[in-house]
């Protein structure tokens, strides 16, 4: 029995999405500057620079423990609840502000610069409720407003037709998969700029994690997306740009292509080709 | 060389050391637990059928209506026309009235509080209650929040948090004494519901302070953070996403202290109660005097008639039937909250 020849890249565990073209001209929304972060006393991010592009999908890969969640909750100051965590060096800008700036408004940020977590997290109220949350805090009663808003949500979140017939029911009874897409409908809900996904799809089975990717190819349209992943097909297959963290160093930053495809450095070969992590 | 056992031969039950050990330990436990039921219902068949007696009544309308109506009076007893009579203080009078001939020379014996009812006492409980658990809930609500969800973890609030452990372990006689020096004298409140309440308060604080800090603790982090990532403030995330969750678990810890402040009486004693009092907490001749009135309240009625004053065969009805009727409305109080929290529960499903 022969096989046919494999192609040279076959040999290499990940596929890769269709090129995105290098894009130069391509706007840097969130420039990271020499970044270097603490837990109390031990350091967990050193010397951290890189630029996040306007409408593209960032990722960010790398062993467990190498800091991608770190700097990741450092983008909407979601570290500044924990006690003794700070950035201790370098600045992190958006738009050109450094959101770490005492003037800085972190609801306001936060609320630019959304956030859908590992552990999806549905609040226990009807899913309406879950995605009305960020408004109705601001204040907004206005309830035409608010149903448009939600079905403009869910749509955006390719969740519209399966829940539409119960919006006023639990967010609870829903699957793992659309729990998920509802958390992502409820942060689109508010209008970020930026949505930040830290191991979106680590607890959902394969095909809910398919529907979230391609959700991610759609919200690209919108939103500059930045993912943490530790499933190297996931950065290969829904970004544009990956970056490699290892011990708490950026290792590599480039086209995700390049990354998968043709690495500068040795560690990154060895981890996308998965000889460690 | 013997032949290897078989698996079938090993399954069969030896005894071994550790077997016997478990099968008495297990005897040990079970025999334990039996022991504290019989004594419970000891307790409750005692008070239960005793009470009861006392409380209903075989013919309509089945309850005792003037025990449950009336305030405590002095029971008078006297031989009258070969017939032995047994008269409240209020039916005496009126007798006495009709018959202010016939009665020269007759014998009248009085028991204090031996008649009436104790509707008084039922009221200043459920005031207590009422008021020392609202006052307890607030403030420890307000210090479970502060200090599960706004302190910094450090040695001072180490030493806070030990600091309320030990309040749980104070005598409540010793609270008692407190709330007297405190409210009584120093802030000259008298003996009265406000200076009860806060001696009562203080005295569960412990308790649901613990308790909410555990329930607060208990709703997932993914909550709080889910809030503010979408642009929620620390407030907003605890009063929308927080608070309303960790209800069921707050509402446990006062089912626990309703109990605990019905039942004291060493703190009332100086701060609240009062042995009799003839007008209503409602009687009052301006709204504020409310607060500063004392109140009759069963556990202290219980203490009164069962060591203050001379026992006889009819001081008996009164301590059954006190004691009857105060688990029945430690029960029922307690039960409103436990509804409540049932019902919290379903409406908030996590
Ligand atoms: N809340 C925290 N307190 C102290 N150390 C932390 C905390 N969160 C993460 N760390 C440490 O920071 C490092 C990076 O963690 P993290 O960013 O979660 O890694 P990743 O998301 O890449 O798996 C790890 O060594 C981890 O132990
Ligand atoms: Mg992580």
């Amino acid at each position: 029995m022969s096989e046919p020849a494999a192609p040279s890249t076959a040999a290499r565990p990940v596929t890769v999405a269709a090129a995105a073209p290098a894009d130069p001209a391509a706007r840097a929304v969130i420039e990271i500057d020499d970044v270097d972060f603490s837990y109390g006393p031990s350091r967990a991010l050193h010397d951290i620079s890189l630029a996040i592009h306007e409408r593209k999908v960032t990722a960010f890969i790398g062993p467990s423990g190498c800091g991608k969640s770190t700097l990741l909750r450092c983008l909407n100051r979601m570290n500044d609840l924990i006690d003794g965590a700070r950035v201790t060096g370098g600045e992190i800008r958006i738009d050109g502000v450094n959101i770490y700036d005492p003037r800085v408004d972190v609801i306001e940020l936060r609320k630019r610069v959304g956030m859908v977590f590992q552990k999806s997290n549905p609040f226990p109220k009807s899913i309406y409720d879950n995605i009305t949350y960020g408004l109705r805090i601001q204040g907004m009663k206005n309830k035409a407003r608010l149903d448009e808003i939600v079905e403009r949500s869910l749509r955006g979140a390719a969740l519209w037709d399966e829940v539409k017939d119960r919006l006023h029911e639990s967010a609870l009874g829903m699957s793992g998969g659309q729990q998920q897409r509802l958390c992502i409908a409820r942060a689109i809900a508010v209008e970020p700029e930026i949505i930040l996904m830290d191991e979106p799809c680590s607890a959902l089975d394969p095909i809910a994690t398919a529907k979230v990717e391609e959700l991610i190819h759609e919200l690209k349209r919108d939103f500059t997306i930045v993912i943490v992943t530790h499933n190297m097909q996931q950065a290969a297959r829904c970004s544009d740009r990956t970056a490699f963290f290892y011990l708490g160093k950026l290792v590599e930053y480039a086209e995700t292509r390049t990354i998968f495809m043709n690495p500068a450095n040795p560690q990154t070969e060895a981890y996308v080709s998965g000889r460690f992590g | 060389m013997s032949p290897p056992a078989t698996t079938a031969g090993m399954i069969y039950a030896r005894p071994t050391p550790a077997k016997r050990a478990e099968r008495a330990v297990f005897w040990l436990l079970r025999l334990s637990t039996y022991f504290v039921l019989a004594c419970a219902a000891c307790i409750f068949l005692d008070i239960g059928l005793k009470g009861g007696a006392v409380v209903f009544r075989k013919e309509a309308p089945f309850i005792n209506v003037p025990f449950l109506t009336r305030a405590p009076e002095t029971l008078n007893v006297l031989e009258f026309e070969g017939r032995k009579l047994t008269l409240g203080d209020a039916a005496f009078r009126k007798f006495r009235a009709e018959h202010e001939a016939a009665l020269k020379g007759v014998r009248v014996e009085t028991y204090v509080y031996s008649a009436g009812g104790i509707f008084p006492n039922i009221v200043g409980t459920v005031l207590l209650v009422a008021g020392s658990i609202f006052i307890a809930l607030v403030l420890g609500v307000l210090s479970a929040i502060y200090l599960s969800e706004y302190a910094t973890e450090g040695p001072f609030i180490r030493f806070l948090r030990l600091a309320i452990v030990n309040l749980a372990g104070v005598p409540s006689i010793v609270f008692g004494l407190f709330g007297f020096g405190l409210f009584v004298i120093a802030f000259d409140f008298g003996v009265s519901l406000l200076a009860g309440w806060l001696t009562l308060a203080l005295m569960v604080l412990p308790i649901i302070i613990t308790a909410s800090e555990e329930a607060l603790k208990a709703v997932p982090k993914g909550y709080r953070e889910g809030s503010l990532a979408l642009g929620a403030t620390k407030l907003q995330a605890i009063t929308t996403n927080v608070l309303p969750y960790a209800l069921p678990g707050i509402l446990t810890s006062s089912v626990l202290s309703i109990a605990r402040v019905a039942g004291e009486t060493a703190p009332i004693m100086f701060t609240a109660a009062f042995v009799v009092r003839d007008e209503l907490p409602w009687q009052v001749q301006q709204w504020t005097d409310f607060f500063f009135q004392g109140v009759m309240a069963l556990p202290y009625h219980i203490y009164v008639v069962a060591s203050k004053i001379p026992q006889n065969e009819y001081t008996r009805d009164v301590q059954y039937g006190t004691a009857f009727v105060f688990l029945f409305t430690v029960a029922a109080i307690a039960m409103t909250a436990v509804v409540l929290r049932l019902r919290l529960r379903r409406k908030y499903k996590w």
